[in-house]
């Protein structure tokens, strides 16, 4: 069995802080993966570790089977991965100074060496597919929230990734546009993308996930199905954790 | 009272054809020394951002250097002692370009560093994340945004520097404050005559003001 992602013993500092701890964790094709867990307890460390946004002391890493090493000694397969590896943000991270369309444009252009028209054109198959269509020529600014956020999955898929990861992309919405923004992610997991999504939206983690994982202090504790973690949780960390934010 | 003085617009007048023969110069030393400048600063900007140190410490000496002493010493030190080290002697026009140059380099040094460091680290990091590598995200992501931010403070810096030419009459070279000075010789009107020399600056740094004035109102209603 090969994974797209296998993570074995991850540890990882920020100074005196042991923010991830023997972290395992293997993902399949395919799989989509719900990361739960408090503020602070290092999820987002986790997966951005997986595209080398920050590196990590110790352990094994391979992402769709290229190897990373750590302290941050592998920049050949780094390059390789980011390739491979979509990411979206909790604050969009869209680039102010181009245009909706030449976002999307830009990684097809310079990474994978395509026409101006080839790069315009999946440009606007991806809008069309995120259902922004006829914004493609307005500056990030000019789109609320959930359309910029939509823009940036389109930005990520127009490098045709073979894993998305997702850091709390629904986090900075008005609470009326995060429907939009989990609806195009759910399209994403039905069309078989492979996904690592971080979410406080427990709804979303119950119907599309394959697998929950439950982080706290840098270790998994818990994971497993929705039914498993949300109807049926054995650590009594979980439960706490679930029934803080689910009663609100 | 004999002391009753007359503005003599006459006086004024008359000395401006004469005055503007220094114009040229000013403005050659200006803008020949802020396109260098301008390089310099490009250059230990992005190396006083540099994480290795052996890059980032000459870059950081240059700048505190050059922002640390007056521009009137580095100029002497050019025009005067530099002769002495290369055994050839520097003409007053290229000492007064060079020490533009050096001296706005290091202020633009820190306007390109301010900018570069104000772009937030989320999009460096999109970059990146999207198969970019960092010199393709610096080039296609960071830089265009930077330098928006960079260009109110670059036209303070050229304005500076067009007025620190006036400083470049003590090597002899003929621009606008030098060409006062020969006039007012002649003729013992010096009040007239700085008065249109000091004009002749306003109407260089205006113009540039309000070119850049209308380049921010563009690039506002563009972005
Ligand atoms: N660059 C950094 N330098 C130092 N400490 C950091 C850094 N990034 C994160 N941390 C710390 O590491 C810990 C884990 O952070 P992380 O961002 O992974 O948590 P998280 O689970 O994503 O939290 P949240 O839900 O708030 O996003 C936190 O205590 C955080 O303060
Ligand atoms: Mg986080």
């Amino acid at each position: 069995m090969s994974y797209i992602v296998n993570m074995q013993k991850l540890n990882k500092h920020f100074g005196q802080l042991h923010v991830l701890k023997d972290i395992d964790l293997q993902v399949t094709q395919g799989e989509v993966l719900v990361i739960i867990g408090a503020s602070g307890s290092g999820k987002s460390t986790l997966i951005r570790c997986i595209n080398g946004l920050e590196d990590f002391d110790a352990g094994q890493l391979e992402v769709d089977s290229f190897k990373l090493e750590p302290k941050g000694k592998s920049q050949q397969s780094l390059n390789s991965i980011r390739k491979e590896v979509g990411m979206v943000f909790q604050q969009f991270n869209l680039f102010p100074h181009l245009t909706v369309q030449r976002n999307i444009m830009l990684a097809p252009l310079k990474v994978r060496n395509k026409s101006t028209q080839d790069a315009a054109k999946l440009a606007d198959k991806l809008l069309a597919r995120v259902g922004i269509a006829n914004q493609a020529h307005k500056h990030p600014e000019q789109l609320s929230g959930g359309q910029q956020q939509r823009v940036a999955i389109a930005r990520a898929l127009a490098m045709e990734p073979r894993l998305m990861l997702f850091d709390e992309p629904t986090s900075a919405l008005d609470p009326e546009m995060v429907g939009e923004v989990l609806d195009v992610m759910r399209g994403l997991a039905k069309e078989g993308m492979t996904m690592l999504v971080v979410t406080h939206e427990m709804g979303f983690a119950r119907e599309v996930a394959d697998r929950v994982i439950y982080i706290h202090e840098g270790c998994i504790v818990e994971q497993g199905t929705p039914e498993e973690i949300f109807d049926n949780a054995q650590n009594e960390r979980t439960q706490a954790f679930l029934s803080r934010v689910l009663s609100n | 009272m004999d002391n009753q003085f007359q503005f003599d617009w006459q006086a004024a007048y008359n000395s401006v054809p004469f005055l503007l023969k220094g114009l040229p110069y000013t403005l050659m030393i200006s803008f020949g020394g802020l396109i260098v400048g301008f390089l310099l600063g490009i250059l230990f900007g992005l190396l006083s951002l540099n994480k290795k140190w052996y890059l980032r410490w000459p870059a950081t000496a240059y700048i505190e250097i050059f922002r640390g002493t007056p521009i009137l010493v580095q100029v002497l030190f050019i025009f005067y002692g530099l002769p002495d080290l290369i055994g050839a002697p520097i003409d007053p026009v290229t000492a007064a370009i060079i020490a533009i140059a050096v001296n706005s380099g290091a202020y633009i040094s820190e306007v390109v560093r301010g900018g570069v460091q104000s772009i937030a680290k989320g999009q460096q990091e999109a970059g990146v994340s999207l198969g970019l590598t960092k010199v393709q995200t610096f080039w296609y992501i960071t830089w265009p945004q930077a330098f928006r931010r960079m260009i109110p403070p670059l036209g303070n810096q050229a304005i500076v520097s067009i007025k620190d030419t006036s400083l470049f009459s003590v090597i002899g070279v003929g621009e606008l404050v030098r060409q006062g000075q020969v006039y007012i010789a002649n003729t013992f009107t010096a009040f007239e005559v700085y008065f249109a020399v000091a004009l002749i600056y306003l109407a260089i740094t205006l113009s540039l003001s309000i070119l850049l004035r209308i380049y921010e109102h563009r690039s506002q209603s563009a972005a």
